[in-house]
């Protein structure tokens, strides 16, 4: 039941996107989502549509995952078509209903705003499908580290992100073992009714907080004790190296956020 | 008629992915009202998926569960009651204490049982005596009091259930030789008292040698042998084999028995190793 949550869906491979550097890879990302809202016509998501499938193909991850990706947020699509097919007023009238009529330009924006909306998650997907969540903040660390300048806490906030993601497996097993503890003593959880569950999900939370606040304390000695004193003269056990790949992915990147904005004027 | 019994019992883990794990193998074993048993096992041997299974926490994935001969999964609905009768206690269970004061904790199974105050309050004193917690501890926060108080208290808490078979998982794990001895002791004296089924699960024979009726062996998801004490030490060696301790005692004598000494008995308890060599050393000065 909670095993089976899965956060940083991450897996492990050997592609092309895999092995780009992990900077680059947030930084493409980032790319792609304005390349994706540069346009307001179907035929600028045909460039950002070619690119997703290109990068789903290179990733070599199965077409299965990214469908995964984009259910939970079917509910939203639909609501998002509906709302767009009715209430769109210009272009010619398709059918009418009362106040609500569709017209061809409504058909239009539904569709533009569904393929916008599924490729913005499946193309993001890939982010974090090919990075593990320790790499990413790694990333993000070296990509903030201008900040430093400003006295921003780069290195301390990395830190607690690595250390959040570390112990989510954790807490969810140590979740999972109190659960059935209280289970045992007869507590509702997932049966009965509302009230008595919320009032029994007192007796998984005090627990839960608990050995959470002592796990910390475990955590902030053995640091102590391996003489951590912050970000200063740290070095790294993977150093992040850019090479001729990640430049030639960036380029194609570029390129293609050129084409979709030549794409864009040319339809204005 | 046995208090307990399963069928052929298989549990697999996260069935039809690449991750499956058959944790219990087609186990089908009997026991009998009173009988306290010990339960033992290497790590991973499925000892503690087994006894998950007894309260219904787990759903067999084949096979099936008899509480006093009906099938607990017969009626979904019915499955709180048999928590209620078989009691789990888990390890390290001191990690579950929640409430403001150590009577709070201790009620919690009885309360969610729909008992009425007057039958809580006595089932709550009972089980405290019985486990050597002190009245007036039970106005205290359960968070201030000593590692091994912590566990009586959690212990308790499924003792005033009075379930009809208790289970212990580990009951001593991490606990100074003072401590474990007080605990067992206390469950001993439960058990005794109440005559009610009890298991405790260990992977020290020490611990449970001298005062099991019977002991359960699990190795690699398989039920590995299902015994009289007595008889199950008889194959000290097998049992070394699957990576467990026997006795010190017991190792003692398999020594003395390589090197010419058979006293053709199984040897666990210490008093009963004396009694043996006063036994023989009498005899020997008598020549």
């Amino acid at each position: 039941m909670l095993r089976d949550i899965t956060i940083g869906q991450y897996f492990p491979g050997n592609s092309v996107i895999h092995k780009l550097d992990p900077r680059f890879k947030i930084i493409i990302t980032i790319l792609y989502i304005v390349m994706l809202f540069t346009g307001d016509s179907l035929l600028c998501l045909v460039v950002g549509a070619v690119y997703t499938v290109m990068a789903i193909l290179l990733s070599r991850i199965k077409l299965k995952m990214f469908v995964k990706s984009v259910k939970p947020i079917i509910p939203f699509l639909v609501i998002t078509a509906v709302i767009n097919l009715l209430l769109v007023n210009s272009g010619e009238v398709l059918w009418r209903w009362k106040f609500f009529k569709i017209t061809d330009e409504g058909i239009n924006i539904s569709l533009f705003m569904i393929i916008r909306i599924v490729l913005l998650i499946a193309g993001t997907s890939i982010l974090t499908y090919t990075t593990s969540p320790i790499t990413l903040t790694d990333a993000i660390e070296r990509l903030l580290s201008p900040l430093k300048k400003l006295h921003f806490p780069v290195h301390e906030l990395a830190m607690m992100m690595s250390i959040a993601l570390r112990f989510i497996p954790t807490l969810i097993e140590e979740t999972d073992k109190i659960m059935s503890a209280q289970k045992a003593r007869g507590a509702e959880i997932d049966t009965g009714s509302f009230m008595n569950r919320a009032r029994n999900l007192i007796s998984i939370l005090v627990p839960l907080f608990i050995s959470s606040f002592r796990r910390a304390d475990e955590l902030a000695t053995a640091m102590e004790c391996r003489c951590y004193n912050g970000g200063e003269g740290r070095t790294r056990l993977r150093q992040l190296k850019s090479s001729a790949r990640d430049y030639i992915a960036l380029a194609v990147t570029v390129m293609f956020l050129a084409a979709a904005i030549i794409v864009a004027q040319m339809t204005k | 008629m046995p208090i307990l019994e399963t069928q052929e019992l298989t549990y697999t883990y996260s069935q039809g992915t690449p991750f499956e794990k058959t944790a219990v193998d087609h186990v089908s074993l009997k026991i009998e009202e009173g009988e306290l048993i010990g339960v033992m096992g290497h790590t991973g041997s499925g000892k503690s998926t087994l006894i998950q299974h007894f309260n219904g926490l787990l759903r067999p994935t084949s096979g099936k569960i008899l509480l006093e001969g009906k099938d607990i999964w017969e009626n979904k609905e019915k499955i709180r009651d048999v928590r209620f009768k078989v009691g789990l206690v888990f390890q390290y269970p001191e990690y579950q204490l929640f409430e403001e004061t150590v009577y709070k904790d201790i009620a919690f199974g009885p309360k969610n049982m729909g008992l009425d105050d007057a039958e809580i309050k006595r089932r709550v004193y009972a089980t405290a005596h019985d486990i050597g917690l002190s009245e007036e501890l039970m106005e205290r926060s359960p968070f201030e009091l000593s590692g091994g108080q912590k566990r009586r208290v959690a212990i308790a808490g499924v003792m005033a259930m009075e379930p009809k078979v208790l289970i212990l998982d580990e009951p001593t794990a991490g606990l100074d030789p003072a401590g474990r001895d007080k605990i067992l002791g206390h469950i001993k004296a439960y058990h005794q008292r109440t005559g009610n089924t009890t298991l405790i699960v260990s992977h020290s024979m020490e611990d449970i040698a001298s005062f099991a009726d019977r002991i359960l062996v699990m190795s690699k998801a398989k039920l590995f042998c299902f015994d009289e004490t007595v008889k199950v030490f008889s194959r000290a060696e097998e049992i070394a084999q699957i990576g467990l301790d026997v006795p010190q005692i017991t190792k003692v004598f398999m020594k003395l028995k390589k090197q010419g000494l058979d006293f053709g008995k199984e040897v666990y308890t210490v008093g009963y190793a004396k009694d043996l060599l006063m036994k023989h050393l009498n005899a020997r000065e008598g020549l």
